[in-house]
């Protein structure tokens, strides 16, 4: 019934403003969307991005400000209406039930009930259509998180939008995939679909998008084409400031081994988890070792097995100055210099209904003396909290505010920091960078590379690969909890990493083999 | 189309007022007040007395305050043990067992010492108590800990086996030789039986062991690494993991510490106010002190408090039996009633109730498609 205005734009958002306890998190925002435009929304963590698409999409509705559609004003009252009006979302963190199949949680996902075999082969239509290979019988879990992504997406064209919102939907992904993701938004954008692509990765955004609309502390500050502008030009724009450049020292692979894992095997623990199988690597002082690989692949079952909450089947499996440690707890492992920091902040690496000087006791109460006999030493361990906040910037009102209290990156930040002032032999960090903006990555990156210039082992996990190709030097793909050989980040490419991460077992030698084959040829050349 | 009704949601409050948090025990007190106002309106009995020999009338005397923390003695010890294990998320429910078997431990050494008591039964009486009740609570510790089974069916249902235990003995072995066969035990000799520090009443010395160990409970609780990682367990088990704290370690010492306070409770009944082994040795405590835990916010200063609270719903529901004739299940309904209303107001703390409108029209029609 809405009469579509052939010049309007798909979207526009006028003046929406949405103010939280505290924050006011969209503040007058204005921008527009044209049909068939892929258009980025790029800003740092907090800037607002969320709440302005959880706003289109139904999910909040903002204080003020106007949502035109095709022209038109509209009230968008929840996510169902959303999609009523022809708008798709597909979340960073899928909603899909791992044990039922591909079919059945699409079906859950529509607003309608369909046939069950007309739907699958609509289903199967679609994907071909799109490029999205998917067995609608096949049970979720033994799906890749790309093949999950998929589901969500096809669960969405199925519904015919007409702007179709992706929240940072390459997190996940290997660059291959990445690469077939775009091939599939540019032939929806080609059918005049619009999109809204969410992101704070840059060369992704200038090889994707149209137009970038980029939000600083709630408000519009630029709007401009990404294609024109450098990775650095928009990091600067989204950061308000020069971004630091971090200075590496040389690779520091001559130092004396301090992590030495061999053949460390766990089952796993969880149903539908990974079993990490024969796994060994060596981390020199001084060096940044990096694992790479996609989400779901092993990383947080190996950051279990090397922080030591969980064991290894022998004592020899995991080595810390020479030391076998493979059968000794968390508390011991620290004790003797390994430090860690898990992917997930609150609940693993802190507990949320804390306070900050509590949560420092939690992992440093041996290595900073915060304990007096059975006493925890109150006094010592806000001293110590307050450091951390001081050196790593946190914001907060205080050591005494719990890190339920924080945003995500501050308490990263503060979580890293925690780690790193403890003066680890061995660092294993997941995720370092995860949420944070990028003026606190630049520094979470320096102070990893000072951390490794003083002679500490520092491994890196993380699922950011050009994270990973900056800092370490040298890195593994970890794949169904089968970690590849090693190779020095210097030599290694993007492509040659990324077949390793979406590869199936035993690609790691041929992939070493292809590298090697086409360096000669360049030679050659 | 669904019809477009209000629909009640309920949310999740972004920041929980801290102080509205230690008020909700005294809303749920003065509701539980005011709903008994209301229940006795519509049983016939006269409100104002009813409520007045039930709250008031007990405090009016010296004797009734020594009651007051007679009673609230063993609530006290035993609510702080388990409230310790509920902030580690360790659900002891079978504070009643232990009660009962630490009893049965400490009262088979006072028998044993009959006649031939000396300074030492007293306090191997006590000894004897917390063992008997650290042992009984080992049983759901090992089967948790070992095969994870869960402690609230295995503590729970070893209840029943202790009740049944201390009535087999009562009324077979240990009872009283000159008892007209009575299923009672001999009276313990004085030496063993605790000091009456207030002449005139029953108040015994096991009431100042009570407020000692809430103090002692509050000391380890927020100032201890012990008292540290249990709450972590509780509130994040993988940062407790992750921290180095073993849940297990931390499993048997919520469980034994609350076993061995609820068997020195149950010791220092029988070698308190009642004097014997008798069938019945509680009315209740080890289930009240549930209630008592969460009253007092699982903390032990305030455990104090509302174990005093619920020993005036005891004293309470006695004197209002009769002085005003009402039923003796008025003190459990005042019980339940003040749980019902604590567990709500806490709720409605954290969460809240919106009305939200149905939405509003919207065009539908790219969803024919």
């Amino acid at each position: 019934m809405t009469v579509p205005q052939p010049d309007a734009p798909r979207l526009e958002a006028s003046g929406i403003s949405k103010r939280f306890p505290g924050v006011l998190a969209n503040d007058r925002i204005d921008f527009a969307v044209a049909p068939g435009e892929i258009h980025a929304l790029l800003g740092e963590n907090g800037a607002g991005k969320s709440t302005l698409v959880k706003i289109i999409y139904g999910v909040l509705h903002p204080d003020a400000g106007t949502l035109r559609w095709n022209g038109e004003a509209v009230e968008i009252a929840d996510p169902h209406a959303a999609r009523a009006l022809g708008i798709g979302m597909v979340f960073q963190h899928f909603s899909l039930f791992e044990a039922m199949t591909v079919l059945e949680n699409v079906s859950l996902g529509l607003d309608k009930a369909e046939d069950r075999r007309a739907l699958a082969a609509r289903v199967r239509e679609v994907s071909q259509a799109y490029g999205l290979p998917l067995d609608p019988e096949r049970d979720v879990y033994t799906l890749s998180v790309g093949e999950r992504q998929r589901i969500e997406i096809v669960r969405c064209l199925l519904q015919n939008p007409k702007l179709l919102i992706m929240d940072e939907p390459t997190s996940v992904l290997t660059p291959q995939e990445v690469d077939r993701l775009f091939e599939t938004l540019r032939q929806l954008a080609a059918e005049g679909v619009s999109i809204l692509y969410i992101s704070h990765k840059l060369e992704e955004i200038r090889a994707l998008c149209d137009r970038a609309t980029i939000l600083r502390g709630g408000r519009v500050v630029a709007e401009c084409d990404p294609r024109a502008e450098t990775a650095r030009s928009l990091a600067q724009m989204m950061i308000g400031t020069e971004l630091k450049t971090v200075v590496r020292r040389d690779a520091g692979t001559t130092g004396t081994v301090r992590l030495a894992v061999d053949g460390l095997s766990v089952a796993a623990e969880a149903l539908h988890g990974i079993d990490l199988k024969d796994i060994s690597f060596d981390v020199r002082a001084g060096e940044v070792f990096g694992i790479a690989g996609v989400a779901g692949n092993g990383q947080n079952e190996l950051l279990l097995a090397l922080s030591g909450e969980r064991l290894a089947g022998t004592a020899a499996a995991l080595r810390i100055d020479g030391e076998a440690v493979g059968r000794r707890d968390a508390g011991e492992r620290r004790k003797l210099g390994l430090c860690a920091v898990p992917e997930e902040r609150n609940g693993h690496g802190a507990v949320p209904g804390m306070t900050l000087a509590e949560n420092v006791v939690l992992s440093a109460h041996r290595r900073m003396g915060l304990l007096s006999s059975i006493f925890i030493r109150a006094g010592a361990a806000a001293r110590f909290a307050g450091e951390i906040v001081k050196a790593f910037d946190v914001r907060t009102p205080g050591t005494a505010a719990s890190a339920a209290s924080l945003s995500g990156g501050n308490l990263q930040k503060f979580i890293v920091g925690r780690e790193i002032l403890q003066k680890p032999k061995v660092l294993v960090v997941s995720q370092p960078t995860w949420g944070v903006d990028a003026g606190a990555a630049a520094a979470i990156h320096q102070a990893l590379a000072d951390l490794a210039t003083e002679g500490v082992a520092v491994v890196v996990v993380s699922q950011d690969l050009d994270e990973l190709l900056a800092i370490t030097d040298r890195l593994a793909v970890i794949n169904v909890g089968v970690l590849s050989r090693a190779m020095v980040t210097r030599d290694a490419s993007v492509e040659e990493v990324g077949l390793l991460m979406g590869g199936a077992h035993g690609l790691a030698s041929e992939a070493v083999a292809a590298q090697a084959e086409r360096e000669s040829s360049v030679y050659v050349a | 189309m669904l019809p477009r009704l209000a629909a009640l949601r309920i949310e999740a409050r972004r920041e929980i007022p801290r102080g509205l948090l230690y008020a909700t025990p005294l809303l749920a007190v003065a509701l539980t007040v005011l709903a008994g106002f209301l229940l006795f309106l519509a049983m016939g009995y006269d409100p104002g007395r009813a409520l007045y020999h039930f709250f008031i009338a007990p405090l009016t005397s010296l004797y009734g305050w020594s009651e007051l923390m007679v009673k609230g003695a063993p609530l006290i010890l035993i609510g702080v043990g388990l409230a310790i294990g509920f902030r580690a998320n360790v659900w002891n429910i079978g504070a009643e067992g232990q009660l009962t078997m630490g009893a049965v431990a400490g009262g088979v050494v006072a028998l044993a010492f009959w006649g031939e008591e000396t300074a030492l039964t007293l306090p191997l009486m006590c000894v004897a108590g917390i063992a008997g009740g650290v042992a009984y609570a080992a049983v759901p510790a090992f089967l948790k800990t070992r095969f994870g089974v869960n402690e609230i069916l295995t503590s729970l249902m070893l209840t029943y086996v202790a009740t049944l235990f201390l009535s087999t003995l009562v009324y077979g072995p240990l009872k009283d030789p000159l008892g007209f066969n009575f299923p009672q035990s001999r009276m313990f000799g004085d030496a063993a039986l605790l000091p009456v520090i207030l002449d005139g009443t029953r108040l015994h010395a096991g009431s100042l062991v009570a407020l000692a160990v809430a103090v002692a409970g509050w000391v380890l609780m927020s100032f201890t690494i012990v008292g540290f990682q249990v709450r972590v367990l509780g509130q994040a088990p993988a940062a407790a993991r992750y921290a180095g704290f073993s849940a297990p370690r931390i499993v048997w010492f919520c469980l034994l510490l609350s076993g061995g306070l609820a068997g020195l409770a149950g010791l220092f009944e029988v070698a308190g106010p009642i004097g014997q082994l008798v069938p019945v040795i509680s009315p209740g405590y080890g289930f009240t002190a549930i209630i008592v835990a969460f009253l007092g916010r699982l903390h032990p200063l305030g455990i104090i408090l509302s174990g005093l609270l619920m020993a005036l719903s005891y004293i309470g529901g006695e004197t209002a039996q009769v002085m005003v004739g009402l039923p003796q299940a008025v003190t459990g309904v005042f019980q339940g009633l003040l749980l019902f209303f604590l567990l709500a107001s806490d709720f409605l703390v954290r969460y809240r109730l919106r009305l939200r409108p149905a939405p509003a029209v919207q065009p539908r029609a790219q969803a024919a498609e």
